[in-house]
């Protein structure tokens, strides 16, 4: 089905003469207000998705200097602080409190608002309709409010950092018992509720978006665009959506019921509680339910997060190393088991609550797995690079530097997947390590990738080389010498979220490395800042692009207009002939997926 | 104020950064931007090199600078087999690691852009495919083997003579009882609990299983030698009993009894003699439970059987303390409680010891 009967667009009008079809030709003169704020444009969108990501990924990050400064210096005091937070660093040093609710909120924002919605919103806008040839979403109104909803989880969200109790402060989890319990904890107040109602309104946004980017790819695919013909960005964002769609609304009853045991005196989640002098009446309930709930979702959600960036990946690399991506059918069947899976091992965060050993001997089996899919996928990257004429471009370190860190990350699950090493390591540094290098810093990678990679489409100016090798070289350095050295700490049994280790005779050996890893966190912090410096400064002042495919590429985003209208290409949306890595094939560099397939061409 | 001059560096350097950056977009120009392009790729592939040789010098050096760091040996026969399954897992994903970190960083240089590089056309080779599959599942299969049979042991059932203690985590402190002579652990019900009439687990002082049962907090004695089953609870929020030096850890759930054992190998004095006199066997809190979590310690006295006894005999049983708290009236602590108030799930606790 062709969308071009939902929007046509008119030669010479190109990025103003959007009308509906019908009855009647009635143009809409966008105004400042539709073209930029309340814009249907999926190209728009996208672009109000990263820049509110990369706000939320300043403050995210903020946070993490934070209480990084408390734990590499856990004896000084920094009075500055008391004369921005006030009560919450009473003689400049960080209230338990306050560092708990910097964690939580650092969770919370990287893995839901930068990363989820920061990264899969931006490019699942941008590039579905680019690269599956439609000139916009199945339903760009749908696609509008969704940015809309996590407008207003992200006002709420922001909007609890400033109440007088202070944001929720019981992990991103947010477990119950202390999350349900205003007794508990002082972030189990007013916080608690704007966190919650925060993160409905961010769910109902993920599920208007993951169902219009997934009617998109099955119905809106030009002619020509078969699924196996798609670049292996729009398999990851489509299998990303679909596992967005099917495990948050469980996180969302989840969260529902946590209302409920706060405000309705229902016990879901509590039973035999005696709490700050208090016998409670609540009897029955399970504090693990919530877990059960809480990683339906949230292991799911990991694969959210790397999904867009392992498409973004072999999109960019295979450009770069001006070869096919390798074994591209693998690389699909590696995504459906990865998201078929990821369904199906969530209990291995839960290996130490008790459950039944049995049950956890088959989540240990489920999780380990994944480790097939993962690895045909590195192999696939290597043998991509393998005898390629490679190009660096900021978007190829990238490229490199996530499938170096997905390693990493990905060897110690490892270890985290084995039910019998997990007893030692669950809920230390050696997690925090793991967690971090796999999904933190490789997913930014990958959007680094796509930021570098796709900017000259969203802006018609290039970023900043210069300043985006500096960027990565830092960045990768960084990455390595704040996380590496954790694995150690985890495995000296070092707990996590701890604000302080000075009471421990067990842990308290590592002051120095504390002190090293938070001076790396504020030099990759500050190069980090350069990068979202860099990248506001290019939209205005950047080097203009000035050919319509400045990288060579073959898919369809770059047969538009440099600055493409909504609507996305003058007259006709183009037909596709074939795959889209035909890269130094028949002795020549690139073929578009638009040329068509000549006689006695070499078949993939 | 060194905080200020930080700040004041870090936007200096970047705007020394930035100028040169900027800058360098003009020279690129003026040189052709063609010419630029092709050494920056050159300088980038060989700093792809610098960064493998360098990166790999550091996880040697690092390696050396922390291993004597990471604990002394497991203090319990379960932290053996974990310490097996990790030397098992550190060898297979260490081989792994070299290789394809290697091969990712040297294929980035060698095959970087040249002139008369044509890269070659190579979509799909089904056998290497099938390789890098089969493979991989059959290094899977053979650590989820060694997992499993580890884990079964662990978390099997306790030995039949082990010592039962049960273990309470509240905010942010840590109670034990011990079963006292008749080796029952008596029943207890959470709305019995009144901490100002020294009834902090809240036992049935009905029950007469619970009159000689000791109650004590913060530090925790076991005997070397001799399996311990803790059985784990939690009063307000969830909380986790970590044993670093054993390598064990369960989560303690309000409302949920769960159970943990395993066999304390060294006492506390020859781990002292061994590693300095600060050598403590600690309980850290591993789930997230408040403000107080990075400060809930307990500690473990392993000893002989000899000084186990010693120590017990010291502890009056905490049936005589409550009764001597509420010394005016006993009684009436006593008949609110008994019978109807015991229910389905404190039948649940006693049923599992």
């Amino acid at each position: 089905m062709s969308n071009d009967a939902t929007i046509h667009v008119h030669e010479g009008a190109v990025t103003h003469g959007v009308h509906h079809d019908g009855d009647g030709h009635h143009h809409h003169k966008q105004s400042f207000i539709t073209k930029y704020i309340f814009s249907q444009d999926h190209k728009t969108i996208a672009k109000q998705f990263l820049i509110t990501g990369i706000i939320w990924a300043v403050i995210g990050a903020l946070f993490s200097v934070l209480f990084r400064l408390q734990l590499g210096f856990p004896d000084q005091t920094f009075p500055f602080l008391e004369t921005i937070f006030g009560k919450w660093a009473k003689g400049g040093k960080i209230e338990p409190e306050f560092y708990y609710a910097l964690i939580t909120m650092h969770g919370t924002i990287l893995v839901f608002f930068v990363l989820t919605a920061g990264l899969s919103g931006t490019f699942a806008n941008l590039l579905i309709p680019l690269q599956v040839g439609a000139r916009d979403m199945a339903s760009p109104l749908m696609n509008m409010l969704s940015y809309w909803f996590f407008f207003l989880a992200s006002i709420l969200m922001m909007s609890s950092l400033f109440i007088e109790t202070g944001p929720a402060s019981g992990g991103w989890t947010s477990y119950p018992p202390l999350s349900a319990l205003k007794q508990a904890s002082l972030g189990s107040k007013a916080g608690m509720d704007f966190w919650i109602i925060s993160m409905a309104m961010f769910i109902v946004s993920q599920l208007l978006a993951g169902l219009n980017y997934i009617s998109t790819i099955l119905n809106m695919r030009t002619k020509g665009m078969s699924m196996t013909r798609m670049p292996l960005t729009i398999w990851g964002l489509f299998f990303t959506a679909i596992l967005g769609v099917l495990s948050f609304p469980v996180l969302l009853s989840g969260a529902i019921l946590l209302l409920f045991d706060r405000h309705m005196g229902t016990s879901f989640y509590l039973s035999d509680i005696y709490v700050a002098g208090q016998i409670l009446p609540n009897e029955g309930g399970s504090a693990i339910l919530y877990q059960h709930l809480f990683w339906f979702l949230g292991h799911p959600e990991v694969y959210i997060i790397i999904l867009p960036a392992m498409g973004m990946v072999s999109e960019v690399m295979s450009v770069n190393a001006r070869k096919p991506i390798f074994g591209y059918m693998a690389m699909i069947g590696s995504l459906f088991a990865i998201c078929i899976l990821a369904f199906l091992v969530w209990a291995h965060h839960m290996f130490v609550t008790g459950m039944n050993p049995f049950l956890g001997s088959v989540f240990v089996l489920l999780t380990l797995l994944i480790a097939i899919p993962s690895a045909i996928k590195v192999f696939n990257w290597l043998t991509t690079l393998w005898r390629g004429n490679i190009r660096f471009t900021p978007a190829m370190l990238f490229s490199i530097g996530f499938v170096s860190l997905f390693i990493s990350g990905g060897l110690t699950g490892i270890w985290l997947g084995n039910s019998t090493i997990d007893i030692h390591v669950h809920d230390t540094y050696f997690v925090i390590a793991h967690f971090h290098i796999v999904m933190g810093v490789s997913a930014f990678f990958g959007m680094f990738a796509g930021v570098y990679h796709w900017y000259p489409k969203m802006f018609g100016r290039y970023l900043n080389n210069t300043l985006g090798f500096i960027h990565f070289w830092v960045t990768l350095a960084g990455a390595y010498l704040i996380f590496w050295p954790m694995h150690y700490m985890g495995l000296a049994g070092v707990p996590r979220r701890y604000m302080d280790l000075t009471l421990w005779t067990s842990f308290n050996k590592f002051g120095d490395l504390n002190r090293m890893i938070s001076i790396v966190t504020i030099v990759v912090f500050a190069v980090n800042l350069m990068f979202v410096f860099n990248f506001f400064y290019s939209i205005f002042k950047g080097r203009k692009v000035r050919t319509t495919n400045p990288w060579g590429a073959t898919t369809l985003e770059w047969t538009t207009p440099i600055n493409p209208g909504h609507g996305n290409w003058e007259g006709d949306i183009p037909e596709v002939h074939r795959w889209p890595y035909d890269y130094g094939k028949d002795g020549r560099e690139f073929i578009p997926q638009t040329e068509s397939v000549k006689p006695g061409e070499t078949k993939h | 104020m060194s905080s200020t001059w930080i700040i004041v560096a870090l936007i200096l350097g970047f705007l020394v950064v930035f100028q040169i950056a900027k800058a360098s977009e003009y020279v690129a120009i003026l040189r052709g931007e063609e010419k630029t392009r092709k050494e920056t790729n050159r300088i980038n592939a060989f700093l792809l090199l610098i960064f493998l040789i360098v990166g790999l010098i550091g996880v040697f050096y690092c390696n050396e600078r922390l291993k004597g760091k990471i604990l002394p040996e497991a203090a319990s026969e379960h932290g053996e087999r974990i310490d097996n399954m990790i030397w098992i897992t550190l060898a297979i994903t260490g081989v792994v690691f070299f290789i394809t970190q290697i091969l990712l960083f040297w294929f980035s240089f060698k095959y970087q852009e040249k002139e008369n590089r044509k890269s070659y056309y190579y979509p799909h080779n089904n056998k290497l495919e099938l390789i890098w599959t089969v493979i991989p599942a059959i290094t899977l299969t053979i650590l989820v083997g060694f997992g499993l049979y580890y884990w079964f042991q662990i978390t099997g059932d306790a030995p039949a003579n082990s010592q039962v203690v049960e273990v309470t985590g509240s905010q942010f402190k840590w109670e034990f009882r011990y079963p006292g002579a008749d080796k029952k652990l008596g029943r207890k019900y959470f709305k019995e609990i009144t901490e100002t009439k020294g009834n902090p687990l809240g036992q049935i002082w009905s029950d007469p299983d619970n009159h000689d049962d000791v109650v004590v907090s913060q530090e925790v004695h076991l005997v070397v030698n001799r399996p311990v089953k803790f059985v784990i609870n939690a009063k307000d929020v969830i909380h986790d009993v970590g044993l670093a030096h054993f390598r064990m850890k369960m989560d303690a759930v309000p409302g949920i009894p769960t159970t943990m054992w395993f066999t304390p190998k060294y006492t506390t004095k020859q781990m002292r003699d061994k590693y300095g006199p600060d050598f403590n066997y600690e309980i850290s809190c591993d789930q997230m439970c408040g403000r107080g979590h990075f400060s809930m310690r307990g500690v473990i006295v392993v000893e002989t059987q000899a000084e186990y006894n010693a120590w017990l005999a010291s502890k009056p049983s905490q049936y005589s303390v409550a009764m001597q708290a509420n010394n005016p009236a006993p009684a009436n602590n006593n008949a609110a409680p008994a019978g109807g108030t015991a229910k389905a799930d404190t039948a649940k606790t006693t049923a599992k010891l």
